[in-house]
C-alpha cells in the first residue's frame, strides 16, 4: 500500500484551469481574457526589445559566471529596485534605513515577508495577529499568508459591486474597527482584480488611520509603470506612506513591467525606522531565505539590475513599459466605446476609470458562464477581465458578446 | 519606535562567513577550503563549455518567450531530470508511477518535499513524525525540516571519528531503533561533509532494515556525475531502492554537476506506488508550490533540459563533468601522497578513499584554528575541506600547513 493512499487530490488553481480550458477548445474566434500576462495586437506574448537586448550582453560577457549570489540576492538589483519603488532621492535610502531581500517574482517576495512577520512581528511567533487583505483581492494573498502561519487572514471592504467603485467607508471603517497592529495587504497600484485604486486623497485618509491604530502597511506592487505608464505615477501610495513615517514592506514584482514572468524577478524591499532595526531584521530573513531557496536565481534579477543601472537602458525600457500600457488604455477606450454604440445595458465608465492589466467588468458568474459557454470568451468567474487579452481584431467580437451575456442572461 | 525593535540579531551562516573572513585576508598565499564549488586549477570559477553553448542558443532562440512556466516547471526539465537519476530503463518510469517538481535548487526540492511531507505524510499535518539526518550533514539539513514543521529531528549514527569511516553498527541500530515510519535523509553519493558513502553493500543492509521498519527514504542526490565521473555509478543506491520498491522522495541540485549555482536549478523526484497516488500527490505540491514561489525560473531548466535532451550535448556535459571529476581526483591523490612524503603523523587514506568535493580530514578544531589563523588556510571548524579548493599552485602551501598544524598543534 502507499505511504500517499490518503493524500487527498486537490483542485487546481482556477487562472490556469481556465487557460487549459482555453486551449483545448477549437473554437476558431475563442479569446482569452483569464491569466493576467500582456499580449501584442497580435494576441502573442511579448519579450521586451530590451530584455531580448540585455540578455546578448549577458550571454556574450565572459567575465560573468554562475558563482552563488549572496543569500539576499544580487546587490545592484536589490539596490535599483528599491530605489524605484521609493524614488532616487529617497530620504530614507539616505538614512540608510532600506534593505531588499531578491525573492522569486511577487509571491516569493510576499512569502518571505509573511514569514518573517510570522516570526517577528506583534510579538514572538504569534501566529495570531490579524492579515487582513482586500475583498477582492488576488486570489493567492490568503494562501500565501496563511501557509506563512498566519490563522486568522481576514478581508477588508473594498470594491463595492452596486456602484462598481471603491467601498471608501467600508474600508475606513474596517480600519478603525480591527485589533491595532493588525497586518494590511495594500495593493500599489492597479489593484488586482478590481482596477480600482484609491485617490491620493484617499490614500491620504487610509494612511491616517492606519499610523494612528498603528497599523503595519504591506503594499503589493506588482504593476509598478505597467498602470499608467508612469513609474512615479504608480508608485506615489508607496512613497507617501513613507514619507509619511511608516515602516513599510512592499513586495515588488516585475514579471509584468519588464515581461520576465518565468524568470521569477522579485524584490522585498524594507524601510525600517533606524539603520539598527534593519540590520537586525535583515539577518532574520537571510535565515528564512536560506531554508526556503538558500539563494535567489541570477539570470532575471541580472536583466533588470543591468537595465534600471544604465541610463540608456532605462529610457528604453520605460518606453517598452509605456507602449504595454498605452495598448491596454487604448483597449479600454475601445471596448468602452463599442458597449456604448451597441446600447448595451448598464454603465461602462468603469472600464476606463479602472486601471492596470484587469476590469471587474460587473458580469455575474451566469454571465460568465454564458460567455465561456456560448461565445467561447474565457474569464474570471468573478468577472474579471484581462484588458490584455482584446485585441484591434477580437474586440468587437467580445463586445458583441458581452451585449448578449448582458441582454440574454440576467 | 520600530515595530522590529525586539527582532534579534541571527548569527551569519558559518560557510559564507568563512568566505568573507577569506575575501578580507589580505595574505599572498590564502587558500579557500570552505565552501563547496568547484574550481580550475587556476582557481577560478568554471562556466561549463556545454553551459556557455547552450546559454548561446538559448538566446538566439526567438521561438522561446518568458511566460509562466507551469507551477511544477518545465515539462521536458522535470523528466530529464527524473531519468537521470533513475536511470533510461527504469521501470518506474515506464510504469507511470515517477513525478517530479522542479524546484530551486536541491534547497528548494527537499523544502518542497519536506513541507508535503509535514502536512500529509505518516497523517495529516503530523509534526511530531521523526526526521532523522546525518552525523554529520549539509549544516541546512535540519534547518530546512525545521521550517517545514517538524519538531523532532535526529541525528544518526554516521561519521566515526576514531577510525575516520562509516558507523554502520551505529546506523543499522539507529535503523532497527527508530518509530516506524521515521523520515530518513539520505546522501545519495558523495555524503556532505565527510565524503564517506556506503559500499553497495552497506546500502543493501540499510534498505533492508528500512523496508521491514517502514521508514521513509528522502534522498539528497547534489553531486551525481561529480562524485565518481559516473553519472551511473553515482546513482547506484537511487535505484537500488527503486528496485527494491521503495515510495521515495529524491531532491536533486544541478548546482555542481552543471555548474549553474546560481540559477537554481533543482528537481524533486517523487517515486511512489502508482499513478493514482502520483497524482494525488502531485495536486498537493503544486498547491505548495503555488504559495512559496508560484512557478519556478527558466532559465537553468532551459539549460539543462536541452542538454540533457539532446545526445550530442549530453555526451559533451558528460565529458565536462569528467573534467571536474577527474580533477578532483588528481588532488586527492597529490594531497595524500604528499602528506605521506612529508612523514605527517596520522593515516591519510582517507583522503583518497573519500569521494566527492569535500574531504573530513580529520583536524580537530584546535589545529582547524591554527590553519586558518596562522596559514591563512581555510576550512570548516569541522575539519572539512574542499577538495576544490586544491591546486597544482598551492597544494604544497597546503600540505605543509596541515603538517605543520597537525605537529604543532594538539
Amino acid at each position: 500500500m502507499s505511504v500517499f493512499c490518503d493524500v487527498p487530490l486537490s483542485a487546481p488553481v482556477a487562472v490556469f484551469q481556465l487557460t487549459q480550458d482555453f486551449n483545448n477548445d477549437p473554437f476558431p474566434t475563442k479569446v482569452n481574457l483569464g491569466v493576467g500576462a500582456y499580449r501584442t495586437d497580435d494576441g502573442q506574448p511579448w519579450v521586451l526589445p530590451v530584455v531580448k537586448k540585455v540578455e546578448k550582453v549577458i550571454v556574450h560577457d565572459n567575465r560573468l559566471n554562475h558563482e552563488y549570489l549572496p543569500i539576499l540576492g544580487l546587490p545592484e538589483f536589490r539596490a535599483a529596485s528599491s530605489r524605484l519603488v521609493l524614488g532616487d532621492k529617497s530620504p530614507a535610502i539616505m538614512e540608510s534605513r532600506v534593505g531588499a531581500v531578491q525573492c522569486l517574482g511577487g509571491t516569493g517576495a510576499l512569502k518571505i515577508g509573511a514569514e518573517f512577520l510570522r516570526r517577528y512581528y506583534n510579538g514572538n511567533n504569534n501566529t495570531k495577529t490579524p492579515v487582513y487583505v482586500s475583498a477582492p483581492t488576488w486570489e493567492n494573498h490568503n494562501a500565501v499568508f496563511a501557509s506563512a502561519g498566519f490563522e486568522d487572514v481576514r478581508s477588508y471592504r473594498y470594491w463595492d459591486a452596486a456602484k462598481r467603485g471603491l467601498d471608501m467607508s467600508g474600508f475606513l471603517g474596517d480600519l478603525e474597527s480591527c485589533p491595532e497592529r493588525s497586518i494590511f495587504v495594500l495593493h500599489a497600484c492597479a489593484h488586482n482584480p478590481t482596477g480600482i485604486d484609491p485617490t491620493q486623497e484617499q490614500w491620504r485618509q487610509i494612511a491616517r488611520v492606519m499610523m494612528r491604530r498603528q497599523l503595519f502597511a504591506f503594499f503589493d506592487s506588482a504593476y509598478q509603470g505597467f498602470a499608467s505608464g508612469n513609474l512615479e505615477r504608480d508608485a506615489w501610495a508607496v512613497r507617501h506612506f513613507v514619507s509619511a513615517g511608516f515602516e513599510v514592506f512592499c513586495a515588488q514584482s516585475f514579471s509584468k513591467n519588464f515581461g520576465l514572468y518565468n524568470e521569477r524577478v522579485g524584490n522585498l524591499t524594507v524601510v525600517a525606522r533606524d539603520a539598527d532595526s534593519l540590520r537586525r531584521l535583515m539577518s532574520q530573513m537571510e535565515k528564512i531565505a536560506r531554508v526556503t531557496w538558500s539563494n535567489p536565481p541570477s539570470q532575471g534579477a541580472r536583466v533588470v539590475a543591468l537595465t534600471l543601472n544604465s541610463p540608456q537602458l532605462f529610457d528604453e525600457w520605460k518606453d517598452n513599459v509605456k507602449t504595454m500600457a498605452d495598448r491596454v488604455l487604448l483597449m479600454r477606450a475601445q471596448l468602452k466605446a463599442k458597449l456604448h454604440a451597441l446600447r448595451t445595458p448598464g454603465t461602462w465608465d468603469h472600464i476606463t476609470q479602472q486601471i492596470g492589466m484587469f476590469s471587474f467588468t460587473g458580469l455575474n458568474p451566469k454571465q460568465v458562464e454564458y460567455l465561456e459557454k456560448e461565445k467561447h470568451v474565457y474569464l474570471m468567474a468573478s468577472g474579471r477581465i484581462n484588458m490584455c487579452g482584446l485585441t484591434t481584431k477580437n474586440i468587437d467580437y467580445v463586445a458583441a458578446s458581452i451585449h448578449e451575456a448582458v441582454t440574454v442572461v440576467q | 519606535m520600530s515595530v522590529f525593535s525586539d527582532v534579534p540579531q541571527a548569527p551569519p551562516v558559518v560557510v559564507f562567513k568563512l568566505t568573507a573572513d577569506f575575501k578580507d585576508d589580505g595574505h599572498p598565499q590564502k587558500v579557500n577550503l570552505g565552501v563547496g564549488a568547484y574550481r580550475t586549477d587556476d582557481c577560478q570559477p568554471w562556466v561549463l563549455p556545454v553551459v556557455k553553448k547552450v546559454e548561446r542558443l538559448i538566446v538566439e532562440d526567438c521561438g522561446l518567450n518568458h511566460e509562466y512556466l507551469p507551477i511544477l516547471g518545465l515539462p521536458e526539465f522535470r523528466s530529464a531530470a527524473s531519468k537521470v537519476a533513475l536511470g533510461e530503463d527504469s521501470p518506474a518510469i515506464k510504469e507511470n508511477r515517477v513525478g517530479a517538481v522542479q524546484a530551486l535548487g536541491g534547497t528548494g526540492a527537499l523544502r518542497i518535499g519536506a513541507d508535503f511531507l509535514r502536512r500529509w505524510y505518516n497523517g495529516t499535518n503530523n509534526r511530531a513524525t521523526p526526521v532523522y539526518v546525518s552525523a554529520p550533514t549539509w549544516e541546512n539539513h535540519n534547518g530546512v525540516f525545521t521550517d517545514a514543521g517538524f519538531t523532532d529531528i535526529r541525528p544518526y549514527h554516521y561519521w566515526d571519528a576514531a577510525k575516520r569511516g562509516l558507523d554502520l553498527s551505529g546506523l543499522l541500530d539507529d535503523l532497527e531503533k527508530a518509530p516506524e515510519h521515521s523520515i530518513f535523509v539520505l546522501h545519495a553519493c558523495a555524503h556532505n561533509p565527510t565524503g564517506t558513502d556506503p559500499t553497495q553493500e552497506q546500502w543493501k543492509k540499510i534498505a533492508e532494515i528500512m523496508k521491514r521498519r517502514k521508514l521513509f527514504v528522502f534522498f539528497d542526490s547534489a553531486y551525481q556525475g561529480f562524485a565518481s565521473g559516473s553519472l551511473d555509478k553515482d546513482a547506484w543506491a537511487i535505484r537500488y531502492f527503486a528496485s527494491e520498491g521503495f515510495e521515495l522522495f529524491i531532491a536533486q541540485s544541478f548546482s555542481k554537476n552543471f555548474g549553474l549555482y546560481n540559477e537554481r536549478v533543482g528537481n524533486l523526484t517523487i517515486v511512489a506506488k502508482d499513478s493514482d497516488n502520483l497524482s494525488r500527490t502531485l495536486s498537493q505540491m503544486e498547491k505548495i508550490v503555488r504559495t512559496t514561489w508560484s512557478n519556478p525560473p527558466s532559465q537553468g531548466a532551459r539549460i539543462v533540459s536541452k542538454t540533457l535532451n539532446s545526445p550530442e550535448l549530453f555526451a559533451e556535459w558528460k565529458g565536462n563533468v569528467k573534467t571536474m571529476a577527474d580533477r578532483v581526483l588528481l588532488m586527492r591523490d597529490q594531497l595524500k601522497t604528499k602528506l605521506l612524503a612529508l612523514g605527517t603523523p596520522g593515516t591519510w587514506d582517507h583522503i583518497t578513499e573519500q569521494i566527492g568535493m569535500f574531504s573530513f580530514t580529520g583536524l580537530n578544531p584546535k589545529q582547524v584554528e591554527y590553519m586558518i589563523k596562522e596559514k591563512h588556510v581555510y576550512l570548516m571548524a569541522s575539519g572539512r575541506i574542499n577538495m576544490c579548493g586544491l591546486t597544482t599552485k598551492n597544494i604544497d602551501y597546503v600540505a605543509q600547513s596541515i603538517h605543520e598544524a597537525v605537529t604543532t598543534v594538539q
